[in-house]
């Protein structure tokens, strides 16, 4: 587009203020989403795009109503289906940063398959998914990620279904990037979040979201005061893979599987403990580390895969060059009276 | 080559019918065969009629695959009723599409295929060439699958695929028939098989002792001339409507400056939309096979938003899993063109014929007030210009527009006379410029009510839109219900003030009598041709065949009031009717309704407009 090609030579200093909406922000108090609205605010400014160049996108949700909130263009959309509106964006005009905020049922359940493809296909969009593991908008309903046996309006005897992980779709479906956080880790949100806008191809950060009202607590274990040490691996590249209050446990790789260790035990120290590479395009161990969790393993957090490949939008838009290139055809004219022609 | 036959029958239009097994290739037969049609300077119009199954059991009457060319030199506008002469490669073909050649056709038929196995296959009980079946019928029996392989039996190869040109030995012999020269299918071997120099020989030599056959044998004793029609001064190709439908749109984009993006699913028969515009990158154009049809409309309205042409293509059932993105097209006020090419329904229905099934679907087919712009396509030709037209409505009124094509159109094809990009209509959208103080996301143009468009990237223009009802003006999320009621009206004027933009409702024939014959879409040539031949007749009766639905020209009423009795033709079980009725209940409609798959015939429409003229 000849719009965003006329780019500003220097990018204005940009500050959170000029992303906040003046609209009234209708989350419940204490919702998980506040914090995640306020980590987005403090990314965007730093990211060096401008801000007529910030689309959101979003689905059918409480988390979908995200786009009013921020001062950016964006398009709330219906539900399950923002993967597909934002990759026609992000496929009219690559240009732009691309934002998909999409929920658990948003994304899992109703927009299963264009998560996939989306995914699969690799176009450069970030995508922020908001798991509390419940529908919240339509009020506690079981979702595609609620823990099976858990009690909700529509299970009331618990779930009998087996509940997706979202890492390991998107490694199963070709994922370039993945990531998690949790909502009670504001700083960690915001530089996982700076590392999707920075990854070129489609990243998925899955943020452990609390609601209040219909899953409040879900993620405790994970995120309480007492219990996230022990339960909290957070990833960082080239690092070993250490957790636990006295960063005392770690993380091997044992025959075929994973396995928690603690330094000293059966002489046991940190040159065993495996060492995180984001960047391997080998998905084998970050598979397993998506699907780690507590209470055997602690769950993993950070970026779990990061690896360079073509995106969709770059093959297109080679492919426009090269038939600019070749074609003999110059305008439509030259097209509709090309081939078996015949004059009177 | 010179013409042993003397005697020539000058004729002034010919119906042939190429029918064989799926495998036999008649489409390309009667593809070839309609080149040779246009070099001659003949109208014309074809209609491919073939199984949903790509190979279905070989011999058998489901298996049948027919290609139908009607040409002549005056204006042909159907595909024809009955074939003057019928190709039928084996048994089964002959006995599924005898009952569409006249009484006294000419019958070019392969005799080696009616051995007892076929025979037993196409459910006859005795051998139809033997039994005295086809008194009546010029039948010529021609030894073509010996022949053929006769003809290039020194060339060593294979039997099989020998025999896989025996197509070409029977559109040898129609084309001596109709004093049609080999060049142009000979021009065509040469380049689709261009890598394979004896494949090439082996189709021109098939082709050539056809065509010696016929003229040797005995059976036929006089060839037959249609002369050049009388087409206006100009450059002319054929085109199908599907390819038509592609290059309008590709048109539209040049004309109007915004990139063209589609977002599809493959269906037949709407697949060779999405296949033709993936050819044209050359011309920026954006085909994203999505995953699904909903993820293909999605796509385009989010390159809707992006400042992009959008187009979604597609066919009934697809339509309906797009229901709720329209929906979110009407609300979001984006424009965006949805092309449905109608087939048989309901559920997967009859996937290869055609029906005019859908107008209720595209005008009613959603939750909530939920209006858009509806055309429908009415030639294969047409579909150029009703890509044009829609894109250009959606683009300026900002609004989701359904264009309906069918089955019959798209596969169809037709004498298209080139026009130059040029003259076609200016397309205006209303783009904001950066920085502009007065916009707002729902501020409309005062005449059309179209909202503007911002487009992301713009500077000074940031908004958000969506699914949820929108404040006017400002397009703030509102639940008041005063506003509701006037966004409701808004949407709802938007579409009904298109009428302002349209041309009137033009009537063939007077504009006051006896009887008023209304159609729609797709049925236009057959509808043309009945008319024009009862008018020649004395008869009288208009025509009013409509391609805008929604919003009807605004003359449409009066139209009504001049005619004593009006018929309403359509190719379903009455929906377009029914919209008359609730849009004009004033006046009483007869109904003609075919439901079969098929085209309508001349000569049955004839038939019910002569009783009702009688009555
Ligand atoms: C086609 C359609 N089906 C169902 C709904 C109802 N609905 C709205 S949001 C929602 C679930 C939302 O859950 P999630 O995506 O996890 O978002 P959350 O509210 O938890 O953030 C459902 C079922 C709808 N809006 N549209
Ligand atoms: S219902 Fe739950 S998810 Fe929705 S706003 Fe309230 S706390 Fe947040
Ligand atoms: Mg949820």
């Amino acid at each position: 587009m000849e719009e965003s090609q006329i780019k500003v030579p220097a990018i204005p200093e940009l500050t959170k203020e000029d992303f906040v909406s003046d609209q009234m922000v209708k989350w419940c108090p204490g919702c998980g989403d506040h914090a995640i609205l306020s980590s987005m605010e403090k990314v965007f400014p730093k990211l060096g795009i401008r801000k007529e160049d910030f689309v959101v996108v979003s689905g059918i949700g409480c988390s979908s109503r995200f786009p009013y909130y921020m001062n950016t263009y964006g398009i709330h959309g219906i539900h399950g289906r923002a993967a597909a509106i934002a990759s026609g964006v992000k496929i009219a005009n690559p240009e732009l940063s691309v934002w998909m905020i999409t929920g658990d049922g948003d994304c899992m359940a109703i927009g299963g398959n264009h998560f996939i493809h989306v995914v699969r296909r690799n176009l450069d969009i970030n995508i922020v998914l908001f798991n509390n593991k419940i529908y919240g908008l339509t009020k506690g309903q079981y979702s595609p990620t609620t823990p099976k046996g858990a009690k909700t309006k529509t299970s009331p005897q618990g779930t009998f279904e087996v509940p997706f992980n979202p890492g390991e779709l998107v490694i199963g479906a070709q994922g370039t990037f993945f990531a998690r956080v949790t909502d009670s880790n504001p700083k960690m949100m915001v530089d996982v979040l700076f590392e999707a806008a920075r990854h070129n191809g489609t990243s998925v950060v899955e943020i452990l979201q609390n609601c209040v009202i219909f899953s409040n607590k879900i993620h405790d274990l994970i995120t309480s005061k007492e219990t996230k040490e022990d339960n909290q691996l957070h990833l960082k590249q080239g690092k070993p893979m250490l957790f636990g209050k006295e960063k005392d446990k770690g993380i091997v790789l044992r025959g075929t599987k994973l396995e928690v260790v603690k330094l000293g035990e059966n002489r046991i120290t940190e040159k065993d403990v495996l060492i995180h590479n984001q960047y391997d395009h080998d998905p084998g161990i970050h598979n397993m580390l998506a699907r780690m969790a507590p209470p055997e393993f602690p769950i993993a957090l950070g970026v779990i895969r990061a690896v360079e490949q073509e995106t969709y939008e770059e093959a297109m838009t080679d492919s426009i060059v090269v038939a600019k290139n070749i074609s003999p055809l110059k305008s439509v004219d030259d097209l509709i009276s090309s081939g078996n022609i015949w004059e009177i | 080559m010179t013409h042993k036959k003397n005697h020539v029958v000058e004729l002034d239009d010919v119906v042939v019918r190429f029918a064989g097994d799926s495998g036999d290739g008649m489409q390309l037969t009667g593809s070839l065969f309609s080149d040779s049609v246009a070099f001659a300077g003949n109208d014309f119009a074809t209609f491919p009629d073939y199984p949903s199954e790509i190979r279905a059991p070989q011999g058998t009457i489901a298996g049948v695959s027919g290609f139908q060319v009607h040409f002549g030199h005056n204006n042909i506008h159907t595909s024809g009723d009955l074939a003057d002469v019928l190709v039928a490669m084996n048994p089964a073909s002959l006995r599924a599409s005898l009952k569409w050649a006249e009484k006294d056709a000419i019958l070019i038929v392969d005799s080696d295929a009616f051995i007892e196995k076929g025979i037993i296959k196409a459910g006859y009980d005795t051998n139809p060439l033997e039994d005295n079946s086809l008194v009546g019928y010029n039948l010529i029996k021609a030894p073509i699958s010996r022949l053929t392989k006769e003809a290039v039996k020194d060339l060593g190869i294979e039997l099989k695929t020998a025999l896989r040109c025996k197509n070409m030995f029977a559109l040898g012999i129609v084309l001596y028939l109709f004093n049609r020269k080999l060049d142009s299918a000979n021009a065509f071997f040469e380049e689709k098989f261009k890598s394979n120099p004896l494949i090439v020989e082996s189709n021109k030599r098939v082709l050539k002792a056809g065509f010696i056959f016929a003229e040797n044998v005995e059976a036929i004793n006089s060839t037959f001339r249609v002369q050049p029609a009388k087409l206006k001064k100009g450059k002319y190709r054929n085109i199908t409507g599907n390819r038509a439908t592609a290059w309008g749109f590709l048109a539209a984009s040049e004309r109007s400056g915004r990139e063209l993006f589609l977002g599809s699913y493959p269906i037949t028969p709407a697949s060779e939309i999405l296949q033709e515009l993936t050819k044209h990158k050359q011309f920026s154009v954006k085909a994203f096979q999505a995953e699904d049809e909903i993820a293909g409309i999605c796509s385009s309205l989010g390159a809707s938003f992006t400042g992009s042409l959008a187009v979604t293509s597609t066919s009934g059932p697809g339509l309906s899993l797009k229901s709720e993105a329209i929906g979110l097209a009407v609300m979001t006020e984006l424009p965006i063109v949805i092309v449905d090419v109608q087939r048989g329904g309901p559920s997967t229905g009859m996937p290869t014929k055609s029906e005019q099934s859908d107008l209720f679907q595209a005008l009613f087919g959603r939750n909530g007030e939920c209006p858009t712009i509806v055309l429908a396509a009415i030639s294969s030709s047409d579909c150029f210009y009703s890509a044009y037209e829609a894109s250009k409505l959606a683009l300026e009124h900002m609004t989701p527009v359904i264009l309906l094509s069918d089955g019959a159109l798209a596969n169809g094809s037709e004498v298209f006379k080139i026009p130059k990009v040029a003259d076609l209509p200016e397309i205006n959208p209303p783009i904001v410029e950066p920085n502009d103080p007065d916009f707002k996301p729902y501020r409309r143009d005062e005449n059309k009510l179209s909202r503007y468009w911002a487009i992301p990237g713009t500077e000074g223009l940031r908004h958000r839109i969506g699914g949820l009802e929108k404040e006017n003006i400002t397009g703030n999320v509102s639940n008041d219900p005063l506003n509701h009621q006037l966004m409701v009206k808004l949407r709802d004027d938007k579409v009904k003030r298109v009428a302002n933009y349209i041309p009137k409702q033009k009537i063939i024939g007077k504009n006051s009598g006896e009887l008023l014959v209304v159609s729609w879409g797709g049925t236009y040539g057959v509808m043309l041709t009945a008319i024009e031949r009862m008018q020649e007749e004395g008869r009288d009766i208009s025509l009013a065949h409509f391609k805008y639905i929604n919003p009807l020209p605004k003359n449409t009423k009066e139209i009504f009031s001049k005619f004593k009795k009006i018929i309403v033709c359509e190719l379903n079980n009455g929906q377009f009717v029914s919209y008359l009725k609730m849009n004009f209940p004033e006046f009483k409609y007869e109904q003609y309704n075919k439901i079969q798959g098929l085209p309508f015939m001349v000569s049955e429409l004839k038939e019910k407009f002569s009783s009702l003229l009688n009555e």
